[in-house]
């Protein structure tokens, strides 16, 4: 599994990096990106999923094949 | 100036009358399933959006809608777009994006990170003051006190000052239907002392938002006088009645729903969805935009300068958007919610508002585990009206 955040979409909620500091950082701007090229190891898929569900400018997609 | 009660929501709603202060909800829900926009001629003139769906839309839409004044009253803006009275709230692109980034870094989630220890100790501190009480007021006592105190720390301002700050906040936000000279002749106030705080810190220069805005460049020019003096105008205010209405509306929710109050108690882990479903059920601050030009939305005339009102409160019960959007779970796994808004305007000091009001809950249910409203009757509690709702008088029974 792989998660990508949209940085145009992204207005800096920061509810990813709060609920899965593992996968997303953010930086002086409250912009998020995805940690370690956006690999999600097995044991954090449901923080992942997390994320995306908390999102509210839908900015986090998830390619569960990669 | 008071206006007429209410007796059509469709047609001629009044976001500042009692019943709509004292319970929205309802309100909200009817004009959401048969409306779902309505319309009044007060204020010359105002639309309220309920849905999710519409509230999103008009966020996102900076080409149709303005920012230019984001506070409904019976005047219009006195400040030039993009600019506007408060920047970057009242500004539109582009220059909102410039403006907007300037402040960003203060207040972003590690450096409002670093002041949860004052919060936490100063928290602890208004309730050594009602120590033993049985009976207290959780939003004068409590509620209403954190947020002024870590402003004005990051402001750089006297925190012997925080009853100006409370009268301010009445003054500009709460009070709107006051005709526009009484407003003006308030704002005059409330720039005096914010012109007095500059001066000071030009002075005597020092390590805080206020000094820093001073120094601060756009395009490497020092920003004008206006910009400056709008900006911790907006800082100082924003922040104030909003968070201290979070704060209190949950420890109402959490006074009034007792296996919720034990549960969060006893499940600490629990505290960031809870956090998140409060904040989702009881947002209190509806925001405004200007309608730019004459404009057809989802079948609704709007005129230029007409106001159209951003209820994120009622966005945040839309049930084709939230699964059992009318109850309160604190375990809610997905929740996109809207309280802080969506889009560029997203408020700027969410991360602080989130961190005071974790803090709060978390010193309030350590120090006092079992309360309840000290009163059945629902006019014991006091609810602020117009754009930001929250709890002005909550009277518990402790213990």
């Amino acid at each position: 599994m792989r998660v990508h955040v949209d940085q145009e979409k992204c207005q800096g909620h920061n509810r990813c990096y709060a609920l899965a500091p593992e996968l997303f950082d953010v930086d002086d701007y409250g912009t998020a990106h995805e940690l370690n090229g956006g690999q999600v190891p097995p044991e954090l898929e449901g923080k992942a999923r997390l994320a995306v569900s908390n999102c509210p400018e839908y900015a986090i997609t998830i390619d569960e094949d990669s | 100036m008071s206006h007429p009660p209410v007796t059509d929501w469709e047609t001629d709603f009044d976001h500042t009358d009692v019943a709509y202060a004292a319970d929205p909800f309802p309100i909200w829900d009817e004009l959401r399933a048969k409306c779902p926009i309505a319309h009044s001629d007060r204020y010359g003139g105002v639309w309220l959006p309920t849905t999710h769906e519409d509230v999103a839309a008009i966020a996102y839409d900076t080409d149709h809608f303005t920012s230019q004044s984001v506070i409904v009253t019976e005047g219009r803006p006195m400040a030039p777009a993009p600019i506007g009275i408060a920047p970057p709230i009242s500004s539109d692109p582009p220059f909102h994006h410039d403006a907007r980034r300037l402040l960003l870094p203060a207040f972003s989630p590690k450096a409002i990170a670093a002041l949860e220890p004052f919060t936490r100790a100063y928290c602890h501190e208004l309730l050594d003051a009602v120590e033993g009480q049985t009976e207290l007021d959780a939003a004068e006592d409590y509620a209403q006190h954190i947020p002024v105190r870590v402003i004005a720390k990051m402001l750089g301002f006297p925190a012997g000052d925080a009853d100006q700050f409370r009268e301010f906040v009445t003054n500009t936000i709460e009070s709107v239907d006051l005709p526009v000279e009484k407003r003006i002749e308030n704002f005059g106030r409330l720039e005096a002392y914010l012109r007095d705080q500059v001066e000071d810190h030009i002075a005597h220069p020092r390590d805080d938002l206020t000094s820093f805005l001073l120094d601060a460049r756009l395009d490497g020019a020092l920003l004008d006088e206006g910009h400056v003096g709008g900006t911790i105008a907006l800082l100082l205010l924003a922040g104030i009645d909003t968070t201290w209405s979070a704060i209190g509306a949950s420890i109402w929710h959490l006074a009034r729903t007792p296996t919720d109050r034990e549960r969060l108690a006893n499940e600490p882990e629990l505290m960031p969805f809870a956090i998140e479903e409060l904040l989702r059920a009881y947002a209190p601050v509806t925001m405004a935009r200007l309608v730019k030009d004459d404009f057809e939305f989802n079948g609704c005339p709007m005129k230029k300068d007409e106001w159209v009102l951003l209820p994120f409160p009622s966005a945040n019960r839309d049930p084709a958007f939230f699964a059992d959007a009318g109850r309160v779970e604190l375990d809610r796994t997905e929740n996109r919610h809207a309280a802080f808004g969506l889009g560029i305007h997203r408020c700027v000091g969410s991360n602080l508002a989130r961190m005071e009001l974790q803090v709060a809950l978390e010193v309030f249910l350590e120090r006092i585990p079992v309360f309840e409203l000290a009163s059945g009757d629902p006019a014991a509690v006091r609810w602020s009206g117009g754009q930001v709702r929250g709890p002005r008088t909550l009277p518990l029974r402790v213990g």
